[in-house]
């Protein structure tokens, strides 16, 4: 019997324009799509064969947001997960602390043999909240793992390095961060979709506690003086190099 | 005056880059918050300590060394409980980590354990008053965030190269300390780094990434790509994930939002087309160069310099004019 909590989170889909809200410092709403941040997937797919092929146990999900992440943990639910908790704030504050405090309040007393996130939100690029929830939790830890393995009782798992692969040993329970790549993640079928909608889905505040990280301006990335192509074929190369040279002063 | 905290990572008894870079910024912050002092911390097997002085060089004044036989590989437990005791016994404006493999780990743990807040990825910081502001590109670098940490101290993990390694050099105080708890008692154990390419250099280390798409056509012409970064002398090679998917060349080289993300001084992109994911993973490098036989490519919309046509007829020639330019210096 395997208990796995897996933690979502909602964000926008990535391939679309954002632009700048007027108060300089959040996303202008209009236009935006959300969808399951692309590793905590990776994630849900690691806790669902998990529990397949230990033969018992379930996949609660975790969400901390406003209402709108309702929908993001039913598709959660319409691909596997048995039931799930949605942490209701009116907004989800970039300060990974303070996510980290609200999903380990509910994680507590949970009896999670594993606590599943991916390895790092699509949107705030951080990668903080998994091992931070860890170490509230006091429990072992490990991010970022490309390969995992369980058996009696133990975890063994892969971490890519700058250049070398770390392998990893550790005791359950434990709380783990997924990287890509790990296991191609199943689509919701139809049945799956459909059941959803009778699947359990517990609403509780999210116990945020103070927030010390915030936003003080959002900005888009300078526009970087490109576009400049100097020429076509090789005989532009020399004028390349006389620029890296001495405009860019690379060589 | 405010003192602030540097954590020095190392790898194989050597300290890495990234460590000179968070001993710089921390140089940085505590010289913007009026001259205090900077410690580092540097945490491994025994002889490691002989390493220490390096980080003089760097503005230092005092480095905690913790050795001990169990700590040739990382601890994440033994690192982040010395780290965290390290901050604890003075009054830390600030501490940096870098946003490599084994910071990004390490620095979300010692900020939970000090129950303050972490800037993950930083590419640029000042101090401000009682505040830190940092910036740090999200939405697979589409939009720049300024983050304003409050309370002390405050964690900050920086992009590897995002913060140049600057000589500042003083004579730095060495201390040997304990490990916060031993190393036995660590419930993760690391039991084995296999080294990839123990000759290669690391595209977080690199000044000069030369990086090729699907436009090289087939594995093979690869050998065009290492020609040039041999070229360069001190250029790493990396790659799209269109071509590490298809096992071109290994999953560790992809650059992009699912990858690596880089800041070198130069990147050239070489049959690159420029999709989001990928210029998510080196839109920050001082100089971009792009070749590309598509004039409509994205890539060329973020290239400082860009060159039109055939990679096969150009990248020869570009490898020539390189090892001459580099030996008429």
């Amino acid at each position: 019997m395997l208990k796995i909590a897996v933690c979502l989170k909602r964000v926008p889909e990535m391939e679309l324009r954002f632009s700048i809200a007027a108060d300089r410092k959040s996303l202008d709403q209009g236009g935006l799509k959300y969808e399951i941040s692309d590793f905590d997937g990776y994630a849900l797919e690691v806790g669902l064969r998990l529990v397949e092929k230990e033969g018992a146990g379930e996949v609660v999900v975790l969400c901390v947001g406003p209402d709108g992440v309702q929908e993001t943990i039913r598709k959660a639910l319409a691909i596997g997960a048995a039931r799930a908790v949605h942490l209701k704030a009116d907004e989800v504050p970039f300060d990974g602390l303070a996510i980290a405090k609200a999903l380990a309040a509910e994680l507590k007393d949970g009896g999670y043999d594993l606590i599943l996130f991916g390895r790092m939100a699509t949107d705030t690029a951080s990668g903080t909240v998994g091992p931070m929830t860890a170490e509230l939790l006091d429990l072992p830890c490990v991010t970022a793992l490309s390969h995992l393995e369980i058996a009696n009782g133990r975890g063994t798992a892969r971490r890519d390095l700058e250049g070398a692969t770390e392998t990893v040993e550790f005791p359950l329970p434990a709380v783990l961060t997924i990287d890509e790549g790990i296991a191609r993640p199943r689509l919701a079928s139809l049945k799956g979709i459909m059941a959803a909608k009778k699947k359990p889905l517990e609403v509780k505040p999210a116990q945020l506690g103070q927030v010390s990280l915030t936003v003080e301006a959002m900005a888009m990335p300078p526009e970087r003086a490109g576009g400049r192509i100097i020429g076509e074929g090789s005989d532009a190369v020399p004028e390349l190099v006389r620029l890296l040279r001495t405009e860019a002063k690379v060589l | 005056m405010g003192a602030t905290f540097a954590f020095a990572e190392s790898r194989d008894g050597n300290l890495r880059k990234v460590a000179f870079e968070a001993v710089t910024a921390a140089r940085q912050a505590a010289d913007a918050s009026g001259g205090g002092e900077v410690h580092a911390l540097i945490v491994g097997a025994p002889g490691i300590a002989a390493r220490a002085a390096e980080l003089g060089k760097y503005g230092a004044d005092a480095v905690a060394v913790a050795e001990d036989a169990g700590l040739e590989r990382y601890s994440p437990e033994v690192f982040a409980a010395t780290s965290a005791e390290r901050l604890r016994t003075g009054a830390y404006r600030a501490g940096f980590f870098a946003a490599s493999a084994q910071g990004r780990d390490l620095a979300p743990r010692v900020a939970a354990r000090l129950g303050v807040s972490l800037a993950s990825d930083v590419t640029d910081f000042e101090i401000q008053g009682d505040a830190v502001l940092a910036r740090h590109p999200a939405y697979t670098g589409k939009v720049i965030v300024t983050l304003r940490l409050v309370g002390a101290p405050a964690l900050l993990s920086l992009r590897p190269g995002a913060v140049a390694a600057v000589e500042q050099p003083r004579v730095a105080r060495v201390e040997a300390v304990a490990p916060a708890i031993a190393p036995g008692a660590a419930r993760v154990v690391v039991t084995e780094v296999s080294q990839r390419s123990a000759a290669k250099l690391d595209l977080g280390e690199a000044s000069v990434i030369v990086s090729g798409g699907r436009g090289l056509r087939a594995p093979e012409n690869f050998k065009l790509v290492e020609d040039l970064a041999a070229a360069f002398g001190n250029a790493a090679v990396g790659a799209t994930r269109a071509v590490t998917d298809d096992g071109w060349r290994p999953a560790t080289d992809q650059i992009g939002q699912t990858g690596r993300v880089v800041s070198p001084n130069l990147y050239v992109a070489l049959g690159i087309s420029g999709a989001v994911q990928h210029l998510a993973g080196m839109r920050t490098a001082k100089t971009i160069v792009a070749i590309n036989r598509d004039k409509d490519a994205p890539i060329f919309k973020v290239a400082d310099y860009g060159i039109v046509g055939d990679l096969f007829e150009i990248l020869p020639r570009l490898t020539e004019e390189i090892k001459k330019a580099r030996a008429s210096q």
